[in-house]
């Protein structure tokens, strides 16, 4: 066995999963031969390092096809096929998203303009609440569910059940309960961001190996030690599983919920930006809304490697 | 100093199992375990050998606690059997250890869930992961070590648990053959200096001659205890001792013994 001094950390790939189907695990397993293989002394290639970098991945790569998209993007509009006001040069974007992240708030006909960083904090604090309302729900259930056979024969049909209404379907309901209010779309976001993480939870707490609970058994462990001490860890890597699918629907939902039941916010913008013919302003809170979504991704995968420092450290 | 076959009629029974059966229900009902009756007196090393699926894990299963005899008695110094509990220790063969915990952590699980002052029990947890070998890997992960020395880590985490019975399942099966010598050395040695009460699971017949002062014979299907086997070999004992004649007699009888039952 290798220790874990002399190896590489290995970009640990993540079982893809569909918000509704079925975990497959085990694929989380890094590569373990490949660790050891690099022989010592020889130096790596720079995107050789880079890749193993799991946060950001192999840069030079990665932006080569971003690249040549902006280039055709910018071309098409050179060529004036599309006229500019339906689709807006990268340029006029830029210069869109400037005026609206940094202009004058409230002076000339520009309406957008300097309001950019309010709007995405509007956004972020309501993905944030809802996300939190997901996860203080969702987790405890998903492992009770996963754990217990009565809970999950009461609980687990029922969330069967109303899982298949997607969270669009929802917005009239949530409109006529809660009123053009934030609570409407912090509800629609922890109900939509809710679904994977139970799934996943639930899953990751049914799939504990009967060995582990064995020996916790026989060293004498309450029901309750051994749902905190070997129960929940053991479903972490699936509970985190949950929590990144669940952060990526918290974003859709949020979109959707202010393009129809908030007047604030990335999702607002952007109709209302529509409806106005600002097209600049349109692909800008596009891009806004990817980079917050990765952002968070990346912050959440953050802390994800250190709750769970002792996968990637055995994985070596 | 050591009496191997110690008289087994003055000391107490550790263990007694009698008229177990169990059987699975379901579509294709099995009859894992038929009429066994077993007496283990305290102190001493029994190892129950059988082929794989004659039910020897079961009965380790029922003795442990994890499952549940469908009738018959099992009682462990005279107190019978319901659920698991740290007076029966048990070492899997899977080894079995939290792998979000380091060596030192799983090692000191028991003593943690009891919520024992950390005074009580450190120079003891230190002093079995010496025994067996690991000192210097108390903040290693489980994934970070060998088979056999995952397994050295389920012994002293067994060991701390200061058993009343030792229960094994197998726990040197999946090693090579050279680390599951070195293995069989420390347990040798381990139970000659604590002469802990010992149920060891095994299909390896020189395994279980080499470690056992009895050898019971498991048939399977359904499982019964078909012959017993003192083994009446000096202690101390070590490996070299698999090319003894007496240990060839004590193989050849197993070996026949089998063959008569298949």
């Amino acid at each position: 066995m290798a220790g874990s001094g002399e190896t590489a950390v290995v970009p640990i790939t993540k079982p893809a999963i569909a918000a509704g189907g079925a975990v497959s695990r085990g694929a989380v397993a890094p590569d373990e031969a490949g660790a050891g293989q690099v022989p010592r002394g020889v130096s790596m290639s720079g995107a050789e390092r880079l890749s193993r970098n799991r946060f950001w991945p192999a840069v030079p790569q990665a932006v080569v096809v971003p690249l040549c998209l902006l280039l055709l993007w910018q071309f098409v509009g050179a060529l004036d096929v599309i006229p500019a006001g339906v689709l807006p040069p990268p340029t006029r974007v830029v210069e869109g998203w400037w005026t609206w992240a940094f202009g004058n708030v409230g002076l000339g006909l520009n309406s957008y303009s300097g309001t950019w960083f309010g709007n995405l904090l509007f956004s972020s604090q309501r993905v944030l609440e809802g996300y939190a309302l997901a996860i203080a729900l969702a987790v405890p259930l998903g492992v009770m569910i996963g754990w217990n056979r009565l809970v999950a024969r009461m609980v687990d049909p029922t969330i069967q059940g109303l899982r298949p209404v997607p969270i669009t379907a929802w917005l009239p309901f949530s409109i006529a309960i809660f009123g053009i209010r934030d609570f409407g779309a912090v509800f629609l976001i922890a109900l939509g961001a809710f679904y994977p993480i139970v799934v996943n939870s639930a899953h990751g707490a049914r799939d504990v190996n009967r060995n582990l609970i064995r020996a916790a058994r026989m060293m004498g462990a309450t029901p309750r030690q051994l749902l905190f001490r070997v129960v929940f860890p053991s479903a972490l890597p699936a509970i985190f599983t949950g929590l990144r699918l669940g952060l990526g629907v918290s974003w859709t939902a949020v979109i959707v919920s202010e393009m129809v039941a908030v007047k604030s916010g990335l999702g607002y913008v952007l109709w209302d930006a529509y409806y106005v013919g600002r097209m600049d302003i349109v692909m800008a809170d596009m891009v806004s809304i990817g980079m917050m979504g990765f952002l968070t991704d990346r912050i959440l995968l953050l802390i994800e490697s250190r709750a769970l420092a002792w996968k990637q450290r055995s994985g070596s | 100093m050591l009496e191997p076959a110690r008289s087994e009629s003055l000391s107490r029974d550790a263990l007694r199992l009698s008229g177990v059966d169990k059987l699975y229900d379901g579509r294709h009902a099995v009859q894992a375990l038929s009429g066994i009756d077993l007496r283990v007196p305290e102190g001493q090393f029994a190892a129950i050998l059988g082929p794989s699926g004659c039910g020897k894990s079961t009965l380790l299963n029922i003795v442990a606690g994890f499952e549940h005899a469908t009738r018959g008695e099992v009682e462990v110094f005279g107190e019978p059997v319901h659920a698991p509990a740290p007076d029966r220790a048990v070492v899997f063969q899977e080894p079995a250890l939290f792998p979000w915990l380091t060596v030192w952590k799983n090692v000191v699980f028991s003593a943690e869930l009891r919520g024992m002052p950390k005074s009580s029990y450190v120079d003891l947890a230190r002093e079995y992961i010496a025994t067996v070998g690991l000192s210097g890997f108390e903040r290693h992960l489980p994934d970070q070590l060998s088979g056999g020395m995952k397994q050295r880590v389920g012994i002293a985490r067994a060991l701390l648990m200061e058993p009343r019975v030792l229960l094994m399942d197998e726990p040197f099966g999946a090693l090579d053959a050279q680390t599951r010598l070195q293995m069989q050395e420390l347990l040798l040695s381990v139970w000659e200096e604590q002469l802990k009460t010992i149920i060891f699971i095994t299909h390896d017949i020189d395994e279980a001659i080499l470690l056992a002062d009895i050898v019971y014979v498991m048939s399977a299907r359904p499982g019964r205890l078909s012959f017993r086997l003192p083994i009446d070999l000096p202690r101390p004992r070590a490996v070299d001792l698999v090319t003894d004649e007496a240990f060839n007699a004590l193989r050849r009888q197993i070996f026949s013994e089998i063959r008569g039952h298949d």
